[in-house]
This record gives structure tokens, sequence and C-alpha cells, in this order.
């Protein structure tokens, strides 16, 4: 390994931030991580756009409205290995439930119809990313390289990944690290 | 309601394992299974109203919501859509003013496409409350809307509608045999019946239904279980696409299946014997009860059968449209009145069948085999075939061929015989055995029937140099999903990314890696799911893929990622409701 430290980038889409949380609980262990590893965008360092050298991205959450799908390719675009994290980076997730129900039902009870909603009217701020009309998993929208299972993946899941990037090899997750029960 | 239920219930024991039966009725007489009958049903059935609920939700001809009086469905087979299904489909929906999958306002008609109905001989085929309507054409549509919309009742429309042909083309060894009506039952009770089990026995009789399991074999271990009751259970949902020959059997046939049926039974010790009829078979339904009929009245079935002591009866059973419900233990929870999963394997049937007891399940093509062994003996039949597959074969031959229908052939018959006979040229493949068979490309016709080579529940699909096989697997990969009992994840889940992959790539949004996405998605739902169904769900696109690789990478676009999806148009809904139409209110589909 030279001495250029691996730039990584992290985001959560359409997430819940669970993920970032169970990055977190690398503890100790992120002290050897930042020896090899900077962090470029990502809620860690309040950067808010990617160099265009990051190695790996982290993504953490599915597409679910526009401003996702931009952030999503501008991550595609700047690093070279892109990590679907956790299961709604995978399949949609929770987010996805919404899949079974129509985008106007949902916005409809959620601005217009709801219990206790005032001065009701559907959000039309330019400003406001608009909703796609299903939610999808990452690699509908980008092609993605690496997927990391779990909900959210453990600190471990996290720990084997980087350091077999790290270390040149494949990244390879035994049965332990991804079983569910 | 009330007592129409009621009476219902009562007509059937109030048993549950008539919970089919019910509900066809019900569905039949209220155009869905409303609410107030799942309520009153589950006390006087004793089961729970979820089980009821969940029996609804599974099958396809139960609706929670009203269908039209005239409810009309369309076969979607790839035999179908050969004929223009699509195109005639569409204009049907026109006609009537009723969108596809919808009911129309008036609440008199709905139309929808459904799965193959067995029919591919006399395609466009479809069903009208249950009844089979074939060669449909833009002028019979248009009788059809005229009938419909004058609200004629079913019973008065032309019987020509409903005209359905054995159109066997073929005959050999068994469809040159004349139907049975206590031949073989006499042989086989005047020889022994372990005499006439040696003689199934050196037949070499296999299961029709595909899977080859041997006849002699499955009687053996049925008989030898300790049980008080036994049962032999005939499989006639032939739901797998391209098959049509037990229709056949069945229409013309019927005696010699039910004697097969009976000799099964006297050796096994069974006296309850059902036939599983798929739903869409509904207009046999009252042809085959009288024939039973006739039956018992000739002492064929009843007490005391021919005076030798033993008792035997059948029952018809129909389904309510799910493929799944021709895997046999499937079937087995079907008949016992609840939703068609499979069971785990072992126990097979013949050892825990229906309600646990000793079950022989076998197609209609192998008790009508069995009832002409019992005659002519073992050696009559296994002087035909090969070395592993004795005897012949039936098969229902459809698609690009001249006389589409019913042909027999000894086991070992080649492809290309085959195709000669029918009268299919310029032909580009066949698909064996249905959509969980085999795709077989244009230099393998020497390749033979047989279970040592291909083997086959009767299905032969020909197609000739103008047909895209993509279409067909697009077709295929979306019957499984559609049919997926939902049991089993890597099956329920596995079959609908199938069909999304597969239609990705189909509609031009492929790229350099989603044909080994495509591959590793194929290994997973072959390799995981519980029955086989999901075991060969994959097939179409495992078999083209083998032999026509540069078919689908032809499709790839150049780059290396593309989304499968117009994401633009996914932001439709949201630009409406926000009544924006800026920049921002727009994505491009970027390719990479």
């Amino acid at each position: 390994m030279t001495n250029k430290k691996v730039k990584v980038a992290t985001v959560s889409l359409a997430g819940c931030f669970g993920c970032h949380m169970s990055f977190l609980d690398l503890d100790e262990r992120l002290v050897e991580l930042v020896e090899h590893v900077e962090f470029d965008r990502s809620p860690l360092t309040d950067i808010e756009h990617c160099s265009s050298d990051c190695d790996i991205g982290l993504i953490e959450g599915g597409v679910c409205n526009s401003e996702n799908v931009h952030v999503l390719r501008e991550f595609r675009k700047n690093c070279k290995i892109l990590v679907a994290v956790g299961a709604c980076a995978i399949n949609g997730g929770l987010p996805a439930m919404r899949n079974h129900i129509s985008l106007e039902d949902c916005l409809n009870e959620a601005y217009r119809d709801g219990i206790g909603v005032e001065n009701a009217q559907i959000p039309n701020d330019v400003e406001l990313p608009l909703l796609l009309d299903k939610v999808h998993p990452l690699h509908e929208v980008v092609k993605i390289d690496y997927f990391l299972p779990g909900c959210p993946p453990s600190a471990d899941v996290f720990w084997k990944f980087l350091t077999d990037l790290l270390a040149g090899r494949e990244p390879s997750l035994n049965y332990e690290l991804v079983h569910f029960d | 309601m009330q007592q129409f239920i009621r009476q219902l219930a009562q007509e059937n024991d109030f048993q549950s394992t008539c919970l089919l039966k019910i509900l066809r009725a019900i569905q039949a007489r209220y155009f869905h299974i409303p609410k107030a009958a799942i309520e009153q049903l589950a006390p006087i059935l004793n089961i729970p109203r979820t089980q009821i609920q969940n029996v609804i939700a599974f099958y396809s001809f139960f609706h929670f919501e009203p269908r039209g009086k005239y409810d009309i469905l369309i076969s979607s087979s790839i035999t179908d859509l050969m004929v223009g299904q699509k195109e005639l489909i569409a204009y049907f929906a026109e006609k009537l003013g009723v969108k596809i999958g919808e009911v129309r306002a008036d609440g008199v008609v709905s139309l929808n496409n459904t799965s193959c109905t067995g029919m591919c001989d006399q395609s466009l085929a479809g069903l009208v409350n249950g009844y089979a309507i074939t060669k449909l054409t833009k002028a019979r549509i248009d009788e059809i809307v005229e009938n419909v919309n004058k609200q004629l009742p079913l019973e008065q429309w032309s019987r020509d509608f409903f005209k359905v042909e054995d159109n066997i083309i073929k005959s050999g060894l068994l469809l040159n045999q004349k139907p049975i009506q206590g031949e073989a039952l006499k042989a086989a009770l005047e020889r022994g019946l372990k005499e006439t089990w040696e003689e199934i026995s050196v037949s070499g009789l296999r299961g029709r239904g595909g899977a080859g399991f041997e006849t002699a074999m499955k009687w053996h271990y049925a008989s030898e279980e300790d049980a008080e009751q036994r049962y032999v259970i005939c499989n006639a949902d032939e739901g797998e696409p391209g098959t049509f020959k037990d229709r056949v059997l069945l229409n013309s046939y019927a005696h010699s299946v039910f004697e097969g049926m009976t000799v099964t039974a006297a050796f096994v010790g069974a006296t309850q014997g059902f036939i599983y009829l798929r739903g869409e078979y509904l207009h046999l339904y009252d042809k085959l009860e009288a024939i039973l009929e006739d039956r018992r009245k000739a002492n064929l079935l009843g007490k005391n059968i021919l005076q030798h002591g033993f008792d035997f009866d059948i029952e018809i059973c129909l389904g309510a449209g799910a493929y799944i419900c021709g895997e046999e233990s499937a079937l087995i929870e079907s008949l016992e009145g609840k939703v068609g999963i499979p069971r785990n394997r072992p126990p097979y049937p013949v050892t825990s069948g229906y309600l646990g007891k000793p079950t022989v399940v076998k197609n209609v093509e192998t008790y009508f085999a069995a009832a002409n062994i019992a005659i002519h003996g073992g050696e009559w039949f296994a002087a035909f075939g090969t070395a592993k597959s004795k005897g012949t074969k039936i098969l229902s031959i459809s698609g690009d061929c001249v006389k589409a229908g019913i042909y027999e052939y000894p086991f070992g018959t080649t492809i290309q015989t085959v195709l000669d006979d029918c009268g299919a040229t310029d032909v580009l493949g066949v698909q064996v055995g249905g959509p969980s068979g085999t795709f077989i490309a244009n230099n393998e016709f020497g390749r033979k029937l047989a279970f040592e080579d291909l083997a086959t529940g009767g299905s032969f699909i020909v197609f000739n140099n103008s047909r895209n096989i993509l279409d067909m697997v697009h077709n295929f990969s979306h019957f499984f999903a559609h049919e997926s009992c939902g049991f089993c994840t890597p099956c329920r889940v596995g079959t609908s990314l199938l069909k999304k992959q597969v239609d990705k790539i189909v509609e031009g949004h492929g790229s350099a890696g989603d044909i080994v996405a495509l591959e590793e998605l194929c290994q997973l739902i072959k390799n995981y799911s519980h029955c086989g169904l999901g075991q060969t769900a994959a097939n179409p696109v495992l078999t083209t893929l083998e032999r026509y690789p540069e078919l689908y990478q032809n499709m790839l676009k150049k780059i290396s990622y593309e989304p499968g999806f117009d994401l633009d148009k996914s932001l439709e809904t949201a630009r409406r409701l926000a009544n924006r139409d800026d920049a921002a209110a727009h994505l491009a589909q970027v390719e990479e």
C-alpha cells in the first residue's frame, strides 16, 4: 500500500442514517482506519461535494426523489468503487413500502386529506426535490460495484469489507457476517 | 345470500376440504366472494377466516371485488401471442369499452389476460365465466360483444364459440385402442392384482406428467404403508403452457382414465379417488360426471365393484386457476381446501398424501396407459420406446406448424420426425416440455423424446424463423412471476426480479453487466427454490442464453450502464401534483 490515503465518500439517500450509525460502531477501529483512509464528502466531514478522485463511495438508502438521483450520479462520477450499503440501498427497504400505493394517494394522505392537516396543499416550492413515483434500489439507477447487506450492516461488515479492499483483496463476507438470526 | 351459503355448506357436509368448490359456486353467483360470505363460512366450516381469505387471494379465479356478469379472460400463452393476442385483446377491450384488467362501469363485463388455457391448437382462446371459447377472431369478438351488450344468457350464445376440437392427428399404440369400459378391470381381476402389478412393472411405465417416476413403484409404496385409508388422485391440472393432451384424453377416453384409476385403487386398497380438473376445463365437468354415473350404474365404480368385494368411487374437484397445483403436493393441499403451496418432501404423497394418508398421484395419461397395460400386458407396452423410456408418449403440438394437435409417438422418436409430421418448415427451434422445459435449436433436431434425452410432459411448441426468441423468453418469465405461489423467497422475489431483468434487456435498456446479473439471478432461483416451479423458472433464459448468447448481447447498449426505467417519466405524477415544469422538475436519462 502506498502512503497516499484512500479517499472515502459517504451519503445517506432515502435511508435513516442507521447504516452510518452502525459505521460509527467501529469505535476505536476508526482510529486505525483513518490512518489509511481520508473522508471526502460525508455527513462526518460536512464536505458538500465529492472530489473528482474518490476511491470508495458508500451509499446508504434507496432513491426516492430527484435530488437522490443527482447525488447518486455525482458519486458514480467521482468514485472508482460504488457500494450499496444496507437493505434500503439494495432493495429500496422501508421507504419502498410506498411502492404499493400510488404516489398521488400518498401525497394526498400526507398533505391534503390527512387528519389535522391545515392549509392543505401539495408542496410546490421549486427548491424541493420532486418524488419519483416509485422508490428504487441504487442499482436500478447507476451501476453498483458491491452490496453490503444488513439492516444495518454491522460494524464488523464495514471493517471486513474496507480492510479487504485496502489490502487489495476481493472483499468477501462470511456467513457469520451476513446471517440474520 | 345467507340461505344460499348455508345450503351450499350443507351440500358439502360442512367439510372444509370442499372450500374451493364452495367458493367457485359463490364466485359464479355473485361474481366475487362477498365479505359477508367469508364471515359466514368460517364458523360453519370450522376454519379461520384468514384461511378463506388466503384461498381467495391465491387462486386467480376468485375475487374480493366483483368481476363483470360476463367475466372474459383471454389466454396469453405464447401460442396465443403468435396469432396476435395483443392486438385482438386490445380490439376486444375497445369494442367492449372496458380497460384490460378492469370491470366496465355498468358492471356487465370484465376483461383480463389469463395463463394458457390448454387450447393452444385452437388459439386465440379464452374463457367466458369459466367456459372455454376458442378460435377467436375479430368477427367472433364482434359477435361476443353484441351478446354481452344484449346481456344474452350464455346458454343462448352460438355453440360454435365453445367448440373444443380434439385434433387427434397421429394415433399410436394407446390412442388406437377403443375406450375401455370394464375390460381392464376384468382383465386385472382375472389375472390377479399382484400379477397385474407385475405387468405394470414389466411395462416400465413411468409418470407422464414430466418427472417420470415409475408407476409400479408408486403403487407398491402406497400399498405397503400401514393405513386405514388410501387415496388415488388423477392429476388433470394440465397447466404447463402448450400442453392439452389431457383435455383430449378426458374428452374422448375418460372411461379408460377412470378405469386406470380404479385398477390402481384395487391394487393399493383405496376406496376414494379424486380427479383434480383444472378450472379452465370446466366445459368437461358435466360430461365427466355423466361418465362417472354410467360407470356406477355398470358397477365399475361404487360398492362391491364387479362383485369382487372392493369399493371405490371418484369425485371430480375443479381447480381455480393456479399453475402450481399441478405439483402433486400442492394439488393435495388444494384438494384439502387450502392454498396450493407445495409441501416439504419427504414425506412423499405415497406415504403421507391427502389428509396424511398414502396417496397415489398420477397424470391422466399415466392412468390411461395403465388401463391399457392391464388389458394387453406389460410386454405389449414395453415393446415400444427406449431402454429407460418404455411405450409411447402423447404430445400436444402447437405453434408454427401446419397441423397443430395431438400426436402419439414411441419414445426415442427424433424431433425432426415430429417436425416433419406436423408440417413445420423453416424452423428456428422447439420448446420441448413447456416453459419449464428446454428450448432446442435447429441444429439439435436429431435429439430424441425420452427421459434419457428430452423429457416432456407433452408440450411441444414450434417456432419458425420469423419469431423472436426473446419474445418467448419475455412471455415465459412473466408467466412464472405470475404463477409463483409466493411461499419461498428465492422463487417469489427471484421470478419477479427475473421478469424485470428480462424486460430491461428486451426493451433495450440493457448494458454490459446485465447479462452477468441475469445469469447469476437464474442460478440463484434454480438452486435455492423450494419446488419444481422455481427450480425450472429460469430455464427459458438459461436454455436460450446457452444457445443464442449473441442474441442477448446484441440487445445491449454499448455502454457500461443505463437505468432500466424512464427517470423523467417517473417524476410525472409529482410534477402534475406540484404543478411544476421548471428545469429542476425534470431528470435526464444518463448513460455511463
